[in-house]
C-alpha cells in the first residue's frame, strides 16, 4: 500500500532522513520509532506530500507522490504533530471545510462529518470554536479531520501526544479498530503504544532504519536467545535440574522466591518456542505451574540498544512477516 | 473551481471572524468619508465663490474634476498602502504558524487553487472598500449630476490598484510566520511603488523611464481620470499574474525546506 524506496532529505548541509525503505502493506498499522529528531517526521511529510524528497521514491497505494500528487493525497489522511486546526471554526465549520478541500462529495459530507464525529467523540462540541477546546479535544478533532474522506492510507504524527490517559486509552482502541479497512503509519517515541497498537515496527535513528519487524521478532533477533519467565512451587534445585533437560534450553536462572514459589529465568535457542514442553516438564513433575510467559527484551532495552550505541550491522527483518502473534501468558494444560 | 471557492469562503469566514475585516472597513469608511465630505465641502465652497464673482468659469468645475478625481489621485490610493498589508499579511504567514499549512499542502488541491483561493478572499474583502467609496460617490448623484461613465473606469482602476497590491502582498506573506513582519514589509514595498516616479522629477533617461513605469502611481493617474489606457490595463493585469506566480513558486520552495 506504501512503498518507500531509498529516501533521502538534505536540508542544506544536514542529512534528516537517509536511504531510508519500507513497505507497508495494506490493513497494517505501522509504528514509526525512533527519539526526537530522528527523521519520523520528516518521511512523514515526504510521504503526505508536504515535503519533496532530496532523492528515493514513494508510492502511496501506486500512485508515487512525486509524480502524481493530486492522485495520491485523495488516499492518505494525515494528522500532523500539532492538529492543524483554524482556532477561530467551530468543529462543525473546520470538519466542512476539510471534507470540501479533501473533495468529499457534496452530498455525503454531512454523513460523513457525522460518522467521524462519532468516532472521534467530538459529537458534543460539534458547536463550539476550535480554540476554546481543549488540547485532548483539538488532538481528536485533528483525527476527525484526517479520516473524513475516508482514506485508505492514514499518516498519524504522535496522534497521543498532549491526551490524558483515558483518551490514550480511547485513541489506542480507535486506531487498533482502523486496522484492516485502513492502513496507518503513527509515529511515537513512546515505546508501550507501539507494542500495544502496532503490528510492525520501524525503528529510525539518526536517519536511517535501524530495525523492522514485529515487537516481538524485534526482541527475539536482538537477544540471540528466547527468554521466557517461570513460576512454579517447587524445590528450587530440583526444578532448576529438571528444566535444563529440556530440548533448546541454554541455562536456567532463579530469578526471585516468596515462600514455596519461585521464578526462574529459562533462556532458550534463538526461535526455538519450549513453553509447551517446560509446561509439560512442570506439571509432569507433579509441581504446581503458576505462570509462564515468554519475556524477551521489553522495547525500552531494543530501543536503548539500538539508538544509543551505533550498529554496524544493521538489523532488518526479512519481509513478509507482519504481526506474528504475540506470545504472552499462554494458557498452560 | 469548487476547492478555489472553498478556500476562499475560508478566508473570507476567517477575516469576519476576528476584528481585522471590521477594522480595515471601519477605518477606510472614516478616511474615505472624511476626504469625500472635504473635498464636496471645497467645491461647494469654490462653486458659489464663482458664481458671487459673476458665473464666470462654473461649467469648467464639474463634479467629476474637482471631486471624484482628486479623491481617486491622492488620498484612496494612500489609505488602500496602509490598508492592504492588512489584508494580505496574514494569507500565508498565519497558515505556517498555526500548522495549518501542513493540512492545506497534503490535500488533494493544487497549490494553484489554494493561492487563488487566497486572493479571491482577500480580492472580496477589498471588493467591499469600493463598494463603500461608491456609497459616498452615490451622494453625488443626489444632489448634483455628475458624468457617470467615468466612475466605471475608476471602479476599475481601483480594483486593479488593490489586485496588483494584493498579489504582492500575498507572496510576500509566504516568507514568514510573522504576521507584523509580513505587513512592515508589504507596507514598506508598496510605498516603494507608488514613489518610485519620484526619480522623474529630476533625472531623465532610460533607469528614470523604467522607475517610472514600475511606479503603481503612474498607472493609476489614468484611471484617476475616468481613462481606461490599455498600457495601464496590461500593468496591472502583469503584477497580478506576476505576485501569483511568485507565490506559486515560493509555497514550491516551502516543500524543499522545513
Amino acid at each position: 500500500m506504501i512503498e518507500v524506496e531509498n529516501l533521502t532529505k538534505r536540508y542544506g548541509p544536514t542529512l534528516a532522513v537517509s536511504g531510508v525503505s519500507f513497505q507497508v502493506q495494506k490493513g497494517e498499522v505501522l509504528g514509526f520509532l525512533g527519539p526526537n529528531g530522528a527523521g519520523k517526521t520528516t518521511t512523514m511529510r515526504i510521504i503526505t506530500g508536504f515535503l519533496s524528497a532530496s532523492s528515493g521514491r514513494v508510492r502511496v497505494a501506486g500512485f508515487d507522490v512525486a509524480e502524481t500528487p493530486i492522485e495520491a493525497k485523495k488516499c492518505v489522511g494525515y494528522l500532523p504533530e500539532n492538529p492543524p486546526v483554524y482556532t477561530d471554526m467551530t468543529v462543525k465549520e473546520y470538519l466542512a471545510f476539510v471534507g470540501r478541500i479533501k473533495r468529499v462529495p457534496r452530498k455525503e459530507l454531512k454523513k460523513r462529518i457525522g460518522e467521524v464525529s462519532e468516532k472521534c467523540a467530538i459529537t458534543d462540541v460539534q458547536h463550539r470554536q476550535i480554540g476554546k477546546l481543549s488540547k485532548g479535544y483539538r488532538q481528536r478533532v485533528g483525527l476527525a479531520q484526517a479520516m473524513i474522506h475516508n482514506p485508505e492510507v492514514l499518516i498519524l504524527d504522535e496522534p497521543t501526544a498532549g491526551l490524558d490517559p483515558k483518551q490514550i486509552i480511547e485513541t489506542r482502541e480507535l486506531i487498533k479498530g482502523l486496522a484492516g479497512q485502513h492502513t496507518v503509519i503513527l509515529s511515537t517515541h513512546i515505546l508501550p503504544e507501539v507494542s500495544k497498537t502496532c503490528q510492525r515496527v520501524v525503528v529510525i535513528n539518526k536517519g536511517t532504519v535501524v530495525a523492522m519487524g514485529a515487537p516481538d521478532e524485534l526482541t527475539a533477533r536482538l537477544q540471540g536467545y528466547g527468554t521466557v519467565l517461570v513460576t512454579a512451587e517447587a524445590p528450587a534445585a530440583e526444578i532448576t535440574g529438571k528444566l535444563q533437560t529440556v530440548p533448546g534450553v541454554t541455562l536456567v536462572e532463579q530469578r526471585e522466591s516468596s515462600g514455596p514459589r519461585i521464578t526462574l529465568e529459562v533462556h532458550t535457542e534463538k526461535n526455538h518456542d519450549v513453553r509447551a514442553e517446560l509446561a509439560r516438564a512442570v506439571v509432569q513433575s507433579g509441581w504446581s505451574l503458576f505462570e509462564l510467559k515468554s519475556s524477551g527484551m521489553s522495547l525500552e532495552d531494543i530501543f536503548l540498544k539500538l539508538t544509543t550505541r551505533d550498529l554496524s550491522e544493521e538489523v532488518s527483518a526479512q519481509e513478509e512477516s507482519p504481526a506474528e502473534g504475540g506470545g504472552q501468558a499462554e494458557p498452560v494444560n | 473551481m469548487r476547492n478555489i471557492l472553498a478556500i476562499a469562503g475560508k478566508e473570507l469566514r476567517s477575516y469576519f471572524h476576528s476584528p481585522i475585516a471590521y477594522l480595515v472597513m471601519a477605518v477606510y469608511a472614516v478616511l474615505c468619508g472624511y476626504t469625500f465630505s472635504s473635498f464636496t465641502k471645497m467645491y461647494m465652497f469654490q462653486t458659489l465663490r464663482m458664481q458671487a464673482m459673476g458665473g464666470m468659469g462654473v461649467p469648467n468645475m464639474t463634479i467629476n474634476e474637482y471631486v471624484i478625481r482628486p479623491l481617486f489621485e491622492g488620498v484612496l490610493a494612500i489609505v488602500l498602502l496602509l490598508l492592504i498589508p492588512m489584508i494580505t499579511m496574514r494569507l500565508y504567514a498565519e497558515e505556517k504558524r498555526s500548522g495549518t499549512i501542513e493540512l492545506l499542502l497534503t490535500s488533494p488541491i493544487t497549490d494553484l487553487q489554494i493561492i487563488l483561493g487566497k486572493f479571491l478572499g482577500a480580492l472580496t474583502l477589498y471588493s467591499t472598500l469600493i463598494v463603500i467609496t461608491f456609497a459616498y460617490l452615490s451622494v453625488l448623484f443626489i444632489y448634483g449630476n455628475p458624468f457617470a461613465k467615468p466612475l466605471i473606469a475608476q471602479a476599475l482602476g481601483l480594483l486593479l490598484f488593490g489586485g496588483a497590491l494584493l498579489a504582492l502582498g500575498m507572496w510576500i506573506s509566504t516568507f514568514t510566520k510573522n504576521q507584523i513582519i509580513a505587513g512592515v514589509v508589504s507596507f514598506a514595498v508598496f510605498l516603494m511603488l507608488y514613489i518610485l516616479n519620484w526619480v522623474t522629477a529630476y533625472s531623465h533617461g532610460a533607469v528614470s523611464a523604467v522607475l517610472s513605469y514600475l511606479s503603481l502611481t503612474t498607472h493609476f493617474d489614468a484611471f484617476a481620470k475616468g481613462v481606461v489606457d490599455l498600457k495601464d490595463l496590461v500593468y496591472y493585469l502583469s503584477v497580478i499574474v506576476l505576485g501569483i506566480f511568485l507565490t506559486a513558486r515560493s509555497v514550491e520552495a516551502l516543500k524543499g525546506r522545513a
